[in-house]
């Protein structure tokens, strides 16, 4: 059953150091308020998983905190690079980061074979590409009905799965519309698992495309109005696309990175 | 580079690639200059075109140009959206879509794609944001067509990394594989368009942008560019693409 929390006793008891941590999102309803708790807490030695990493991964990679990343797609939406993302993998700094690479639907097959409890997904996919050569949570499969051959991909299951979604009730269950991405494969296939929202309410109403996640399902929930910040949710807020603009200089910027890292574990800004 | 008439070099890239979306083709769409170029079509001669993103919006049709694959621009005006996984799962892999639009960091003579690194993978001299949904796309789409901007360091002699596979070594590389797709069809640079040769697969330059010269896309071309016998002039934009093309960035 899932618990009401404030963020960093929700951090605190369920992300430890040397987990696998996924913080998911598809551009919409991504946790940075957990992200950023973690800064603040100072975890080390993370594996991140991310189907996108984008901003929030970008920072947690530039404070130290991750020894390892799994993703698919690794960019600032719209706007370029991560640059502390590749200071870390061209330079090792602050720290070397270990890759584990995929493709997006290579990745998403992995989600969905650790929410099924399989021990790995299969796909039509790779081909001919580099990443089969590179990536050796990539194999090749015949299919034992037809002889065809396919990719097999290990199942994910992190230690903590963190979304943000729009609304808990008072039972703790949790319901997310709009663009779902993987939110419940992440929150199905992690041991432990975190739930920021916008807002409680007595009862949830129908909703297009709504997802409900059952409080059994969930360990902590936490009231974070504005949490999926600079990312949006749906029908609460809009994407802030000045503030990933705004992110790219500083991520250029060893330095201005650091002002900005000081400034976010202070509380002045996130 | 801003054309006499008042377009530029970019702008006619995606009025290039607007043309290759046929009316009724069901589209996957990547962000930026596919974004751009399939919705441009859809307001010109192809109101039909289905677009979908890879963030699960099947049958988008956005207002003005969505910035990130996930705006809810593309949600609120989509006929339906759907989990990430199924994307990827029932429609690209069930071989629901006819033409997947991709851009690229570097391609290779095949139009094999790059956008994972530049130099050694375990230690780049550029890490590029990987492969996103772009190797299943050109795997399964039943075309792709690939936007670029034309330049030695792009279209080069050989890829560091295959993170998309184009036509592979050539000739019948793809039906080898036993891929659904049949694979990049037409290449569209700031200069102007390429295509596989029918038999070698090798990409040869069909169509040179107005004011463009073949020998000005060889002198920019990182291989020795086979140039068509009956090499045409790419129309320039209209002015209705032109003012739609602006209205929709806004």
């Amino acid at each position: 059953m899932s618990r009401f929390a404030g963020l960093a006793e929700a951090v605190a008891a369920h992300v430890g150091d040397g987990d696998t941590v996924a913080v998911e999102g598809f551009t919409h309803l991504i946790s940075f308020a957990a992200g950023h708790e973690i800064i603040r807490q100072g975890r080390r030695d993370l594996t991140l998983v991310r189907m996108t990493p984008d901003v929030v991964y970008d920072q947690m990679i530039g404070a130290g905190c991750a020894r390892k990343l799994v993703f698919s797609w690794g960019g600032n939406p719209g706007v370029g690079s991560l640059h502390r993302f590749r200071d870390a993998v061209e330079n090792g700094w602050p720290r070397p980061l270990e890759i584990d690479e995929h493709s997006h639907a290579g990745l998403a097959e992995r989600w969905r074979a650790g929410a099924a409890g399989l021990p790995f997904g299969v796909l039509r996919g790779y081909s001919g590409t580099s990443l089969a050569d590179h990536t050796l949570t990539i194999a090749p499969i015949a299919c034992p009905f037809t002889g065809e051959e396919l990719a097999a991909v290990p199942a994910l299951n992190p230690d903590v799965g963190i979304i943000h979604a729009q609304q808990a009730d008072r039972a703790g269950n949790v319901m997310l519309w709009g663009i779902s991405g993987v939110q419940k494969e992440c929150v199905l296939s992690s041991r432990r698992s975190i739930v920021t929202v916008e807002e409680v309410v007595d009862s949830f109403e129908p909703r297009v495309n709504g997802v409900v996640l059952p409080s059994w399902t969930i360990d902590a929930v936490c009231v974070v109005p504005g949490g999926a910040h600079p990312s949006y949710a749906h029908d609460f807020s809009e994407r802030d696309n000045d503030y990933y603009a705004a992110w790219d200089p500083i991520s250029r910027d060893r330095r201005a990175f650091e002002a900005w890292l000081g400034g976010m574990r202070d509380g002045v800004a996130a | 580079m801003t054309a006499a008439n008042g377009w530029t070099a970019d702008e006619m890239m995606t009025v290039a690639a607007a043309r290759a979306l046929p009316d009724r083709a069901v589209c996957f769409v990547g962000i930026g200059l596919p974004s751009s170029a399939a919705n441009l079509a859809r307001r010109m001669h192809a109101p039909d075109a289905v677009l979908i993103y890879e963030s699960g919006c099947i049958g988008a049709k956005p207002g003005t140009l969505p910035s990130s694959i996930g705006d809810g621009v593309l949600s609120d005006t989509a006929d339906a959206v759907i989990g990430v996984p199924e994307i990827f799962a029932y429609w690209l892999q069930g071989g629901r879509i006819d033409v997947g639009f991709l851009g690229a960091a570097q391609i290779d003579r095949f139009a094999n794609i790059n956008t994972t690194v530049i130099g050694g993978y375990q230690a780049p001299k550029v890490r590029l944001p990987g492969a996103g949904g772009a190797p299943e796309i050109a795997a399964n789409c039943g075309e792709v067509v690939i936007t670029l901007r034309h330049g030695r360091r792009s279209l080069v002699e050989e890829i560091d990394f295959i993170t998309s596979l184009g036509h592979g070594d050539g000739g019948d590389h793809r039906e080898r594989l036993r891929l659904r797709g049949r694979g990049p069809g037409t290449v569209i640079t700031d200069l102007g368009v390429l295509q596989p040769d029918p038999e070698t697969k090798e990409l040869t330059l069909t169509s040179v942008h107005p004011g463009v010269e073949a020998a000005d896309v060889a002198a920019e071309t990182g291989w020795d560019l086979r140039v068509a016998p009956d090499l045409d002039v790419t129309p320039p934009p209209s002015d209705e693409e032109l003012s739609v093309l602006r209205e929709l960035q806004g």
